[in-house]
């Protein structure tokens, strides 16, 4: 960062004569000393797995959930400062609300999306504010079937209602991450924090096209856990919690609720994590991992 | 003909009279929401060795007029509770998307309390989960039932809640448009109160004989119900909806058929309507 120093970073809403906001670069930089978050779209659901980097002896273990439920369907994971996502957390609830509210529909998570995305990017405008030190990832399994209406009492006309086209799907898993300026992509898998570099380097290699072929969401869940365990790195920080929710359609596990992982699934995806970590060392030694490192610099 | 601003609109007095302006009342309470308009009819509700079955016809009347033949009277809470509604429907949409936001609330922060139900259920009763529960759930309705009456804008409506408690015991109670709720083995709103709560009663007058009905028992108890209330109240219908709650969830079926239907005994019936007896 050549242009550190030259004033430019002093305020928000200040652009560098080469283009830059260094607000929002401080604030990625407040993102990449966090613990990794990770979220994995598949064809029947989405996980969001974070690494819960334990700080002190004296906390509950399973206290303080990193991620958090926005509405029935939707769950957001976040890495960086956690009030800044506390914070984040309690404006998309207020969205989804307003949005049954307004229109007694659940919101859909592209809708969530955007509204948050020109959320964080309002607070790289003004001088008063500072940027969101996060980014965060928001999953969510928008209904298939015909959407209720909330309070709705009977089911309407039996035929002829709204022009649907009876071949066209509806809704489905999504997944956006949203980044301290604000900038939101669609992903299929999505990772931010300390280990993202490890971790997406292990997602590309999932085949998440969401196409018949494609990996499950149980197996969506293991690949998670693994990655997490594969992106920890155990020299800077010795313990972490692992927290792992999923969302699936009406007909899956969760029936389309943004849910914590059944505890028996979890651990034994952990197990198969640690076991995965250990026949890998024996393969490879240490060496990739320095090089890992190297790349993220 | 009057063509003056004021008369636009408005019924022509030399055909129709002079406008009854007592109508547009400009003074004294408002009482818009002081009477049903659209209206369900009974809903039934029984406890059995473990958890409960309610049960509510789909019909919404406009009057005697049959007017919404496809209307869900039972809602569910959490996939732990139901809550049937009597009397007002648009009162019983508003509680309904207010109970969804309560919902939505507590899936906020309890969301790995069903996990820990299915974990250890032995270890549930001594720490119970932080969840609202049917009791809880009740409880909340009828507070709110009662601060709606004591602001004159009461929810016309007659509530059964229907779950387990704490103590994750089978629990019934019903809370009316006044904010008054008991409790009782087996209970019913409206007509109900008066057709079917007596057959109910034969087979569940105490918590210990409902704890010794079976689910099938109450099912069959409560379907016989459902017949009967369709015989005698002219405001019911054969379609229904039936919830049966027990510690793994609720079951809801909200496109029942009333079955075996014997109108035999109609014949027999004098003294009202078109007979001479």
């Amino acid at each position: 960062m050549t242009s550190i120093g030259t004033g430019y970073d002093l305020a928000n809403s200040i652009f560098s004569p080469d283009g830059r906001n260094f607000q929002v670069e401080y604030a990625v930089k407040a993102v990449e000393n966090g613990g990794t978050a990770i979220g994995i779209r598949c064809k029947d659901g989405v996980v969001l797995a974070v690494e819960k980097i334990i700080t002190s002896k004296l906390l509950k273990p399973g206290a303080n959930k990193r991620i958090a439920t926005v509405d029935r369907h939707l769950g957001v994971a976040y890495s960086g400062m956690v009030p800044d996502g506390r914070h984040f957390v309690d404006r998309a609830r207020d969205e989804a609300r307003a949005w049954r509210d307004t229109f007694k529909t659940p919101i859909s998570t592209a809708d969530l999306a955007s509204r948050m995305g020109g959320y964080m990017q309002a607070y790289t405008l003004y001088q008063s504010v500072r940027p969101f030190g996060i980014t965060a990832i928001v999953g969510g399994f928008d209904s298939r079937e015909e959407a209720p209406v909330d309070g709705e009492v009977g089911s309407g006309p039996s035929c002829g209602a709204g022009g649907k086209v009876s071949s066209k799907t509806h809704g489905g898993p999504f997944l956006y991450m949203i980044e301290p300026s604000g900038l939101y992509w669609g992903y299929y898998g999505a990772a931010t924090g300390k280990g993202r570099q490890a971790a997406k380097a292990e997602l590309e290699k999932l085949d998440l096209s969401g196409a018949e072929g494609g990996i499950t969401l149980e197996q969506a869940v293991k690949e998670a856990a693994r990655i997490i365990y594969v992106a920890h790195d155990d020299s800077k920080d010795k313990e972490f919690e692992l927290e792992m929710t999923w969302i699936s359609g009406a007909d899956g596990p969760t029936k389309g609720l943004h849910q914590e992982v059944p505890k028996a699934l979890r651990e034994e995806a952990e197990r198969l994590a640690k076991k995965a970590l250990e026949s890998d060392d024996e393969d490879e030694g240490t060496e990739e991992k320095k090089g890992e490192e190297k790349m993220e610099e | 003909m009057d063509h003056r601003p004021q008369a636009w609109g408005r019924p022509r007095d030399d055909i129709y009279g002079a406008y009854d302006a007592s109508y547009l009342q400009t003074s004294g309470p408002k009482t818009a929401t002081q009477s049903p308009v659209v209206t369900g009819t009974s809903v039934i509700a029984i406890k059995f060795k473990d958890g409960i079955v309610m049960a509510a016809d789909n019909l919404a009347s406009y009057g005697s007029l049959a007017r919404f033949t496809d209307v869900k009277r039972l809602r569910t809470f959490l996939d732990t509770s139901v809550v049937g509604f009597g009397g007002d429907v648009s009162d019983m949409q508003f509680l309904d998307r207010h109970l969804k936001e309560l919902a939505i609330d507590e899936a906020y922060e309890h969301n790995d309390d069903q996990q820990q139900q299915d974990d250890d259920d032995s270890h549930h009763k001594s720490t119970p989960g932080t969840a609202l529960n049917a009791a809880n759930l009740h409880k909340y309705l009828q507070k709110l039932m009662y601060r709606r009456r004591n602001d004159f804008d009461p929810l016309w409506n007659q509530i059964l809640v229907g779950g387990l408690d704490a103590a994750r015991k089978p629990f019934l109670a019903s809370v009316d448009l006044r904010g008054t709720a008991f409790t009782s083995p087996s209970l019913a709103t409206g007509f109900g109160a008066a057709l079917a709560q007596p057959i109910m009663r034969r087979y569940a007058a105490t918590d210990e004989d409902a704890a010794r009905l079976t689910r099938e028992q109450a099912v069959d108890v409560v379907k016989e119900c459902m017949k009967v209330l369709f015989y005698r109240d002219a405001r019911s219908l054969d379609r229904y909806s039936i919830a049966v709650v027990t510690k793994d969830g609720v079951e809801l079926s909200e496109d029942e058929q009333l079955e075996r239907q014997s109108w035999a005994f109609a014949e027999r019936i004098r003294g009202y309507g078109t007979q001479t007896v």
